[in-house]
């Protein structure tokens, strides 16, 4: 599974495209690296590839999943995931229900997609808290059932909105390598914008510096 | 990716909104407007020409009903804005919006009929003022004057002011959650300015656009309140809404016409009161930028902010006493003046009406639920279409939500009811819960707007990327997240619901009793414990689906701190 951006552009209608066209090729496994100033469009780029342009923007170019161009699915055929740098857990479920949302259709039976959820949270350190409410966890604890929810699901590719700037510097360098290992370990693309130099070390992947279009 | 359904969506809700509020609204007044110049095919009347304007304008009293309108409602507008406006520069500082919004449901809640009525209570020469003063002012029977129903009608401006200043402030507080006040309270102190100058030369300009509507609606509400006017307002001649009302119900059919000129001549006030306040604002705009450019510090304005917050807070505590008045006048037996409160208490008033509030209950509890459901799943589609649309709105849609507020009731229900006789709806649940909806579908909206857009959209993104399709992340995303403001807008539905008169009044065509037409009723004179009862019951309804919409959320989602109040 390769995650390719061709010739990928964005502009509010009528306007000058926000940055020159990204060509872009991540492999599977691999964790690439966009940075820029605040204010370029990094997220913005990120809500094309994934989904959720407003109507105020249009898209020209090609963001292909395996060689098959996904921009005419909607977002949830996509099969993309995203961590942003709040965990984003629901508020109202509980940890293991955030979890069992994720989890893939394909696990079918109650007793297997409980143990599936379960094995889960022992991956990310969170056994026996499938009843926890998310907001009594601690910043790491979310980010890591935030990560296990979106593989849970079974993404052919994930993207990451400046993941790690919420965290203090231990449990940052803690997250990385859980994030990247477990990107590693699922052998599929990962796309992540940031403002940190060091994030994009630690992706060991391409890197992108987004410069304004110049007309 | 915008899919077909999804336009589908937005295209049904639009019909729905075209033919179901649009369409009566613009059909009713088009059916008031043609009787009143002499088209009414039912009447036998065919001709078209002024004559029913002549004979209305020929009316004793008419003049005087007019002024007497306006005299009110600008008043009551006017000054509430002021006071509403002072109140905030005093306390905004020092009141969590969550605080603010506890102490103002009750106002809310209220319905304006019950609110009269209490007020009535309480001012009347009989009433709770006069006994609690009696033994200071020396009196040994009930003065004799006038208070209630008074000719200049300043009952009715205050009993306006106590149900506005309220909704005012929650407008306010609202408004100002969107504009760094802090940020500019101290750079203009640091400048030399006082805290109230800086509200007017700083504040208040940023605030007006955000409030300029809903002080529409108050405005267009004080200037044609029918059931207000009835319970406090002057009796002979009465405000003008009710001199057209009366026109229409009475049994001679020949004041139709003249009834349905005198609706037009309604719905032209609040439009001439609409500009007056267009042409005020452009006037404060100009002669405040010459204020603010000359730079004055001015004196201190501390003693005048002083001054209306202690009438805000006269004002609570008047509309306080009033629904405490109904309350105790319904459990009343014995109550002779001046003892402050009853020397002997009963149910018998509760158990020998139960025969008059037991079907007016119903039909009100019917009313209620039925159109604040429908205006909820009307709300509801709205809001989903804009975020599948991944559209902002525009501004003539947030202008078609305040339609139904902005044109006088009276202008269009008599019309419609007209419209609806044609179709063999009129007098029954149907066309009541149809022209209620109309009023309780733009506050349900309203209510929901700001909650549903201040919804993490990343949430929403995070339930897509993980597979859900659009109807599931409504269903177990969305719609519990959104649970507390959606109760919420039940609430106020609910509220607005029960509240309605005219509606029910004319779609009803009498049949359809609820406890406002009951209540109202029985505030021209009968015995005040059973006016209690009614009256009660009908402000009781409101607090108890607005307690409701507090405790539920407290108690579903006790196990997740994040969703207490955290979300609004």
């Amino acid at each position: 599974m390769t995650l390719q951006l061709i010739r990928l552009e964005i502009r509010v209608t009528d306007a000058a495209p926000l940055f020159p066209p990204i060509c872009l090729s991540v492999a599977p496994g691999q964790s690439a690296t966009i940075m820029g100033r605040s204010g370029i469009g990094k997220s913005t780029l990120l809500d094309a590839i994934a989904g959720h342009l407003a109507s105020a923007f249009c898209l020209t170019g090609q963001v292909r999943l395996n060689g098959r161009d996904i921009l005419h699915l909607p977002p949830e055929a996509r099969r993309i995931g995203l961590m942003f740098q709040d965990s984003m857990l629901f508020p109202h479920l509980s940890v293991g229900d955030n979890l069992a949302f994720g989890l893939a259709r394909t696990v079918r039976g109650r007793g297997a997609r409980r143990a599936a959820v379960e094995a889960a949270l022992g991956q990310a350190g969170l056994e026996g808290m499938y009843d926890r409410d998310p907001a009594s966890l601690s910043g790491g604890q979310k980010s890591r059932a935030a990560l296990m929810r979106t593989l849970l699901a079974e993404p052919a590719a994930l993207l990451l909105d400046e993941p790690f700037s919420k965290l203090d510097a231990a449990l940052r360098q803690e997250m990385r390598s859980f994030t990247f290992r477990h990107i590693k370990a699922r052998d599929i693309p990962a796309l992540m914008v940031t403002h940190d130099p060091q994030d994009m070390e630690a992706a060991e992947g391409p890197g992108l510096v987004l410069e304004p279009a110049t007309p | 990716m915008i899919k077909r359904t999804d336009k589908a969506l937005r295209a049904g809700v639009l019909l729905v909104l075209s033919l179901g509020v649009i369409g009566p609204l613009g059909a009713g007044l088009a059916q008031t407007a043609a009787a009143s110049f002499g088209y009414m095919p039912a009447l036998g009347a065919h001709e078209f020409g002024l004559a029913a304007y002549r004979s209305l304008f020929d009316l004793p009293g008419v003049w005087t009903s007019v002024r007497l309108s306006l005299i009110t409602g600008g008043t009551a507008t006017l000054l509430s804005l002021m006071l509403a406006v002072g109140f905030c520069a005093m306390a905004h500082d020092r009141m969590s919006d969550h605080a603010a919004a506890r102490w103002l449901t009750p106002f809310l809640a209220a319905p304006h009929a019950a609110m009269a009525i209490g007020l009535a209570f309480v001012l009347a020469p009989s009433g709770w003022i006069a006994r609690l003063l009696s033994p200071v002012l020396g009196l040994d029977r009930p003065p004799d004057l006038t208070l209630v129903n008074d000719p200049m009608g300043i009952a009715l401006i205050l009993g306006l002011m106590v149900k506005e200043v309220p909704f005012l402030l929650l407008v306010m507080l609202a408004a100002l959650t969107q504009i760094p006040v802090r940020a500019h309270m101290a750079a203009g102190r640091a400048l030399g300015y006082g805290r109230g100058l800086v509200w007017i030369k700083i504040i208040a300009p940023q605030v007006w656009p955000l409030i300029r509507l809903p002080v529409m609606v108050v405005l267009a509400y004080a200037l044609s309140t029918v059931e207000m006017g009835l319970i406090l307002g002057p009796s002979t001649p009465p405000v003008f809404a009710v001199f057209v009302v009366r026109l229409l119900n009475a049994p001679d059919l020949n004041m139709i016409l003249p009834g349905s000129a005198g609706a037009v001549v309604q719905a032209i006030l609040v439009a001439g009161a609409f500009a007056m306040l267009w042409l005020g604002e452009r006037l404060s705009r100009w002669a405040g930028l010459w204020w603010l450019r000359a730079g004055g510090r001015g004196s201190s304005t501390e003693p005048l902010l002083r001054l209306g917050s202690g009438a805000v807070m006269a004002l609570f505590v008047l509309g306080a006493l009033a629904m405490t008045a109904l309350a105790i006048w319904s459990v009343a037996w014995r109550w002779p003046w001046p003892a402050v409160l009853p020397e002997t208490w009963s149910m018998r008033a509760w158990v020998g009406s139960a025969a008059g509030w037991r079907p007016a209950l119903a039909n009100t509890l019917i009313l209620a639920f039925v159109t604040a459901a429908l205006s909820l799943m009307l709300a509801i589609a709205w809001l989903e279409g804009e975020d599948r649309g991944r559209m902002a709105r525009a501004r003539w849609a947030e202008a078609l939500i305040y339609l139904p507020l902005l044109v006088p009731q009276i202008a269009f229900l008599y019309g419609l009811n007209v419209l609806y006789l044609r179709i063999g709806i009129s007098g029954g649940m149907l066309a009541t819960i149809w022209a209620q909806t109309l009023f309780v579908f733009p506050y349900v909206m309203i209510a929901l707007s700001d909650p549903w857009r201040a919804l993490d959209p990343r949430l929403d993104r995070v339930a897509a990327s993980l597979g859900a399709k659009p109807w599931r992340r409504l269903f177990t995303v969305k719609l519990p997240l959104l649970l507390t403001p959606i109760l919420a807008a039940i609430a106020i539905g609910v509220a607005v619901s029960v509240a309605q008169y005219l509606p029910t009044l004319f779609m009803g065509a009498g049949r359809v009793a609820t406890l406002t037409t009951e209540a109202v009723t029985l505030a021209a004179g009968s015995d005040r414990r059973i006016t209690g009862v009614h009256a009660a019951l009908q402000a009781g309804l409101p607090f108890a689906v607005y307690a409701l919409a507090f405790v539920l959320p407290a108690v579903l989602y006790r196990n997740r701190a994040a969703m207490k109040g955290g979300i609004r």
